[in-house]
C-alpha cells in the first residue's frame, strides 16, 4: 500500500463516495455553528422543508455578535441580541446542543470546540468561519465553509469536495525562550506569503512543532488560513492525548484508550510525501509584529518599517505604499517606539488560558500606560473562570486593563466593539486587513506577551524592555 | 435550481490589479449583520470605492462610467482571501459581477462563487494583464463556459478550464443538496460502518 500522509488518512477515512476527477462526497463528523453563520443556515434548512441529517453532530454557541462588556446579556449589543435569539430558537427546534451565554462551553467557537473535546483527532470538522482551521492543532481535518456549504452539510452530513493539495512546513530546531507560536506563525507567513497555501492543506511538522503544547498548536493552525490554506494540521501525539483526557465530550475510560489506539495510527507513514515542502529554522524566529495591512507584512521587533522605494516589483511597491499610508507609518523607522492607543488580548488566535498567563507575566506589578485602552477578552467561559480562579482578572484590572466577557469582540468587530478610525491597536488576533477592526483602524498583530508589553509601555516594544529580563 | 444558469457572459471588464483583495475589503462585516442580502451592492469594495466622508472616489476604476455594473472583474492573485463570508460573493453579484478572473483565489471564496452562479476563472498573471489591457477602454469581454473560452476584444480566444462537476452545476444551475440526497443510502451505510469502526467519533 502507498505510504500515506496524515492528511491522506483523514481524507480517505471520510470518503463516502468517489465522485471522480479528485472529487469526493466527504462525511462531516462535527458541524459547529455560531451566531452569525448559524441562524441563516438553519433557517435555510427550514425554508427548504429539509431536516438536519444528524443533529447530534451539530453544536452551537454565540460568539461573533455578542457584546464582551462586563455583565453583558444577550441584548447588550442589540443586533447581536436578535442573532442570539435566532440561534437559540433554531437550535432548540432542530435538536442542536447550544452552549449559551454564561454557561461552561460558551465561547469563541474555535476555543470551545477543543476545550470541550467536541473536536478530536481524526475527525472532520466544519464551521461557517475561516478560522475553523484552528482545530487542526489536534489532528482533526477542520476547515471553514460558506453558508451554502454549511446548509449542504446540515442537510446531508457531507460536503462535495475536491481533494486539496498538501504543503508540508517542517520547522527545525526549537523556538527560543520568549518566542511564541504566534511569532512562529507570523514569521512563516512573512517568509512564504499569504498565498503560499492556496489550494492546499498545510501539515506543520518537525521538532519545533512536536515541542509546542496543544494551545500553541491551536494558535499556529489558526493562522494557516492566513497562509491561504483551508486547513492546518499537526499530527496528534502524547501531548494531544493528555490534553484530551477527561474533556467533557471526549470518550472516557476504556473508550478513551481505544480512541488513543486509533489516533496513534493517524500520523503520516514513513516516506509519505506532500506535494510541496518548506523548511523553517524555528530557532531563528524572533518576536515578530505586523506593520501593514496583510498578515505577510511582518517585521521582527528589532527591525524597521520597510521602504517601498527600494522595492523593484511595481505592484508590491504600490501595495506597500498604500499599506504604510493606511497605517500612518514612516518608511525606514524602527517598529519599536511606535505609539499604540489600543491593546486587544483575545480572539481565536490567542485567548486561551496559556495566552492570558503569558500576558499576565508581563503585566504583573505594572500599569497600563496613560492614554492606552487595554482589553483582555477571554476566549471562553471556561477560560474566564480558570483565569479568575488564578487571580488573573484581579491582576489585569489592577494594572488598568478591562477584564471582559468571552467572545470574538474586537477581532471581528461585528459586535459594536471597534478600534476607532486612525487609532493604532496592538492586537493578538489574526487579521490586520483594512477596516478589519473598524473603519480606518490600524492593527498590528503580535503575541500576547508583546501586546501586554505594548500596553505597559504605550508603544510597540520588545518584551524585555518592559520586564527587564534578557530576551 | 438555486441560481440562473451561467452559460455566456459579455460586457465590460475593469481591472483591479491589487493582489490579496480580502473579503473584509469586499464587504465589511457590519454590512452583513445590518443589511439583508439584496441590499449589499452599494457596499461592495466600499473602502476602495468611497472616500472616508462617503463621497465616491472618481479615480477608482469601478466608478468610471464604462465600468459601472460591469459583469467581469479582472484582478490580482489570492482574490477573496480571508473570511468565509459568502456575503462577499453576494456583494459582488449585486454590483453586477458574474465572472471574476485572477491568477488565484482564496479557497473558500472560490467555492462560494460556484454556490451562487458566479464563475471564477484562474488564468496566469500575464494573461489576466493582457486581457485587462485589451478591455481597458471599455471594449467588451466575452466568456463561453460550455466551450471554456474567454473572448477578449480583437484577440484570439483564450482557453480556460473549470472542474467538470462545477461546470455542469453552473451551466444547469444544479442544486447540490438534491444531488447528494440521492446518495443518502450510501451516507447512512457509511455512518453505520463508522459507528463500529470509530465508536469514539460519535458523541454519547
Amino acid at each position: 500500500m502507498k505510504a500515506r500522509t496524515l492528511f491522506d488518512k483523514l481524507w480517505d477515512t471520510h470518503v463516502v463516495r468517489d465522485l471522480g476527477d479528485g472529487w469526493a462526497l466527504l462525511h462531516i463528523d462535527r458541524h459547529l455553528l455560531h451566531d452569525l453563520s448559524g441562524p441563516p443556515a438553519l433557517a435555510d434548512i427550514a425554508q427548504r422543508g429539509l431536516a438536519l441529517h444528524d443533529p447530534q453532530l451539530v453544536f452551537s454557541t454565540p460568539d461573533h455578535a455578542v457584546s464582551s462588556r462586563p455583565g453583558r446579556v444577550a441584548t447588550t449589543f442589540a443586533l447581536g441580541g436578535r442573532l442570539h435569539v435566532a440561534l437559540k430558537e433554531r437550535s432548540a427546534q432542530m435538536g442542536v446542543r447550544m452552549f449559551d451565554l454564561g454557561q461552561v462551553g460558551q465561547g469563541i467557537v474555535h476555543v470551545m470546540g477543543p476545550e470541550l473535546g467536541l473536536v478530536l483527532p481524526g475527525l472532520t470538522v466544519i464551521c461557517g468561519d475561516s478560522h475553523t482551521c484552528t482545530n487542526g492543532g489536534l489532528g482533526a481535518l477542520a476547515f471553514g465553509v460558506g453558508s451554502s456549504e454549511s446548509t449542504h452539510a446540515l442537510a446531508t452530513q457531507t460536503l462535495r469536495m475536491k481533494k486539496p493539495g498538501e504543503l508540508r512546513i517542517r520547522c527545525e530546531g526549537r523556538l527560543a525562550p520568549g518566542v511564541s507560536a504566534k511569532d512562529l506563525a507570523l514569521h512563516i507567513i512573512g517568509r512564504l506569503g499569504v498565498a503560499a497555501g492556496v489550494g492546499s492543506v498545510i501539515e506543520f511538522c518537525g521538532p519545533a512543532i512536536e515541542a509546542l503544547d496543544i494551545e500553541e498548536r491551536l494558535t499556529l493552525c489558526n493562522l494557516a488560513v492566513e497562509l491561504g490554506a483551508r486547513a492546518g494540521l499537526v499530527a496528534p501525539d502524547e501531548r494531544t492525548f493528555a490534553y484530551l483526557r477527561g474533556r467533557p465530550y471526549a470518550p472516557a475510560g476504556e473508550a478513551f484508550d481505544r480512541a488513543v489506539a486509533s489516533w496513534r495510527t493517524l500520523a503520516g507513514d514513513p516516506g509519505a510525501c506532500a506535494d510541496r515542502e518548506e523548511r523553517i529554522d524555528a530557532g531563528a524566529v524572533r518576536p515578530t509584529v505586523t506593520w501593514g495591512t496583510s498578515p505577510e507584512h511582518v517585521v521582527t521587533i528589532d527591525g524597521r518599517i520597510p521602504e517601498p522605494q527600494h522595492i523593484a516589483d511595481g505592484a508590491r511597491r504600490e501595495a506597500y505604499t498604500a499599506a504604510l499610508s493606511y497605517m500612518g507609518l514612516e518608511p525606514g523607522q524602527p517598529i519599536v517606539g511606535t505609539p499604540v492607543d489600543w491593546v486587544f488580548i483575545g480572539s481565536c488566535a490567542n485567548s486561551r488560558i496559556s495566552d492570558l498567563r503569558k500576558a499576565a507575566d508581563v503585566v504583573r506589578g505594572r500599569r497600563v500606560a496613560a492614554g492606552v485602552t487595554a482589553w483582555v477578552v477571554p476566549g471562553s467561559e471556561s477560560v474566564k473562570r480558570a483565569a479568575e480562579a488564578e487571580g488573573l482578572d484581579a491582576l489585569f484590572l489592577a494594572a488598568g486593563f478591562e477584564w471582559r466577557e468571552p467572545g470574538c469582540s474586537m477581532c471581528v468587530a461585528a459586535n459594536g466593539e471597534q478600534v476607532p478610525p486612525r487609532k493604532r491597536a496592538l492586537s493578538t488576533s489574526n487579521r490586520n486587513f483594512v477596516g478589519r477592526q473598524g473603519p480606518g483602524a490600524r492593527t498590528h498583530l503580535a503575541s500576547p506577551a508583546m501586546a501586554a508589553a505594548a500596553a505597559i509601555a504605550g508603544a510597540i516594544v520588545d518584551v524585555s524592555d518592559v520586564t527587564g529580563a534578557p530576551a | 435550481m438555486r441560481f440562473d444558469p451561467l452559460i455566456t457572459v459579455m460586457g465590460a471588464a475593469p481591472w483591479l490589479p491589487q493582489a490579496n483583495v480580502d473579503t473584509d475589503v469586499i464587504i465589511r462585516i457590519e454590512r452583513l449583520t445590518s443589511l439583508p442580502r439584496g441590499e449589499l451592492g452599494p457596499y461592495g469594495l466600499e473602502s476602495l470605492r468611497y472616500h472616508e466622508d462617503g463621497s465616491e472616489d472618481p479615480g477608482f476604476v469601478l466608478n468610471q462610467p464604462m465600468f459601472r455594473g460591469a459583469p467581469f472583474l479582472l484582478t490580482g492573485e489570492n482574490f477573496g482571501c480571508g473570511s468565509s463570508r459568502e456575503g462577499a460573493v453576494w456583494a459582488l453579484q449585486e454590483m453586477g459581477v458574474r465572472c471574476v478572473i485572477a491568477p488565484s483565489f482564496g479557497d473558500i471564496f472560490f467555492s462560494n462563487c460556484f454556490q451562487n452562479g458566479i464563475l471564477p476563472i484562474c488564468l496566469p498573471a500575464r494573461a489576466v494583464e493582457s486581457v485587462a489591457r485589451a478591455c481597458a477602454g471599455g471594449a467588451p469581454l466575452g466568456v463561453d463556459l460550455a466551450q471554456q473560452l474567454l473572448l477578449p476584444p480583437d484577440r484570439e480566444a483564450l482557453p480556460f478550464t473549470v472542474d467538470p462537476l462545477r461546470r455542469e452545476a453552473l451551466l444547469n444551475g444544479l442544486d447540490d443538496i438534491g444531488l447528494t440526497l440521492k446518495d443518502d443510502a450510501l451516507v447512512r451505510a457509511w455512518q453505520e460502518r463508522d459507528r463500529k469502526a470509530r465508536p469514539w467519533a460519535w458523541p454519547a
